[in-house]
């Protein structure tokens, strides 16, 4: 299983990758493969903040749907574009090209309560 | 938890495993889409021995398949195969299945994994007739070869020349094993059933000549997962999702194989008196243009009101359309008529449409 040490991660197996004072928000390597094919992701229209534990879309797969809930609180700057029509990219590259979504952290302290790669390496067991 | 005598070849082929009525099956190999796109273009390999056989032998072999399923086993010959399904007497459906007729004195009687058990009681409750019932699903073993280079594959491990009818069978020799081969299948494609008695170690022989066969056509293994997505593209119903014992033939579109001329047969009383009030709703195939994956259970909706339930649903990986079966009140239930799938609280628009959702 890919478990990136750089990311930060949730319960929820989303990570969150920081990058100066905003962040890339995605599902892991093991949620894809749980999921298995995903056929679309279907973002709450007219998303602009997203709010920390809040669902803010979901991911649609050919076994079951799932909810994507925000790992930290932000003002959302971008939605990875190519997913409309390569959704697939969340199973073949969650920590690349398979982002979901991009946002300013307007609560960065919410970092320190996200897990880091070994704990959340020890959640999947 | 069953084990087929497949399964090692699964853990190889590095197979995701699920409890299926009982039994440890594989739902995917690669991924579903895939799979399913090379069972469409191609040619795929299901293990489904988790299906029952159950064997009727004896003189009045026909009159207890007659009176025990609906659809008009009279009209089969040696060799052929029918698309049936027992009912109870208040016209619930008891389970799908498929009749092949052996000889006027034996006939095999291919049943859903999940209601083997509750068929089975329900065969020798009703036999009135002093047939012979076996329950031989245990020694049997199913593979299905799926797809347009199906007949291909085969032929090159097979002892004789494959040139069968739809719904048809014979015995034949496969990878040097005896077969009852079919020309049958759940995907709407070219394909064929191979039955057989046999250990383990004659299945995982089967397996392997079948994969090298077919190796020049890219053979995938396939698992549930497409099985299911392809069926749903034909629209063929599945047992516990579009049918069961609070639906009737003739709403589930199963009129067809509703042979209400016959003369006597568990059910026929009840369905005639439906059929001669009328339907108070149908199973119908919806499709939408929107983005949207319908799923088992979801509202149909007009105008903010229910009238109807999907039963089964996918995003089609030939038409890339969301599909769907659903049970529709009668009035809306016409093909055209503009419905909706109610999705956590949404409304998408959708429409009744027919059959098949893939052009074959």
């Amino acid at each position: 299983m890919n478990v990136p040490a750089e990311l930060k991660y949730t319960n929820d197996h989303e990570w969150v990758k920081v990058d100066g004072d905003s962040a890339y928000i995605g599902i892991t390597d093991y949620a894809q493969g749980e999921l298995g094919d995903i056929v679309f992701i279907d973002i709450v229209p007219d998303l602009s903040e997203i709010v920390g534990g809040e669902s803010f879309g979901t991911i649609e797969a050919v076994k079951t749907v799932s909810e994507m809930f925000a790992p930290i609180s932000g003002t959302v700057i971008e939605i990875n574009p190519k997913l409309n029509d390569e959704p697939q990219l969340v199973n073949s590259d969650p920590y690349g090209e398979g982002w979901i979504i991009k946002v300013v952290l307007t609560e960065p302290s919410q970092l320190d309560a996200l897990l880091d790669s070994q704990s959340y390496k020890e959640l999947l067991g | 938890m069953k084990k087929t005598k497949f399964y090692s070849a699964h853990e190889k082929a590095n197979a995701k495993i699920v409890d299926f009525a009982g039994f440890k099956m594989p739902v995917q190999y690669s991924s579903i889409i895939a799979e399913h796109l090379a069972v469409r273009n191609s040619v795929g390999v299901f293990d489904v021995s988790h299906m029952g056989e159950i064997f009727v032998r004896g003189e009045k072999a026909l009159d207890f398949v007659q009176y025990i399923t609906i659809n008009d086993a009279s009209v089969l010959v040696n060799g052929k195969v029918q698309y049936s399904a027992m009912c109870l007497e208040d016209g619930g459906i008891v389970d799908d299945l498929l009749v092949y007729k052996i000889s006027d004195k034996e006939f095999m009687l291919v049943v859903n994994a999940s209601n083997l058990e509750k068929d089975f009681a329900w065969m020798q409750k009703n036999n009135n007739f002093g047939v012979e019932l076996s329950n031989e699903s245990d020694d049997y073993s199913l593979l299905a070869v799926q797809g347009p280079d199906s007949n291909k594959t085969l032929q090159k491990i097979t002892d004789k020349k494959i040139d069968l009818e739809y719904y048809t069978f014979m015995f034949a020799k496969v990878a040097g094993i005896d077969m009852i081969l079919s020309r049958t299948g759940y995907t709407g494609e070219l394909g064929y059933e191979l039955y057989f008695r046999g250990n383990e170690e004659d299945a995982l022989k089967l397996w392997d000549a079948v994969m090298e066969a077919g190796k020049e056509f890219n053979i995938q293994p396939a698992g549930l997962g497409c099985r299911d997505s392809l069926r749903l593209e034909m629209g063929f119903c599945l047992y516990g999702n579009d049918i069961d014992e609070t639906t009737n033939p003739l709403e589930a579109g199963l009129g067809w194989i509703t042979k209400l001329k016959k003369e006597s047969f568990i059910g026929k009383e009840k369905l005639l008196s439906v059929k001669q009030e009328g339907l108070k709703r149908k199973l119908v195939p919806v499709i939408s243009d929107e983005k949207v994956f319908p799923r088992h259970g979801y509202d149909i909706t007009l105008d903010g009101k229910k009238i109807g339930t999907v039963t089964s649903g996918v995003v089609s990986p030939v038409i890339d359309k969301a599909i769907a079966m659903a049970y529709i009140d009668f009035p809306y239930s016409s093909e055209g008529t503009s419905i909706n799938f109610s999705v956590r609280g949404k409304e998408i628009p959708a429409r009744v449409t027919k059959l098949p959702f893939v052009k074959k």
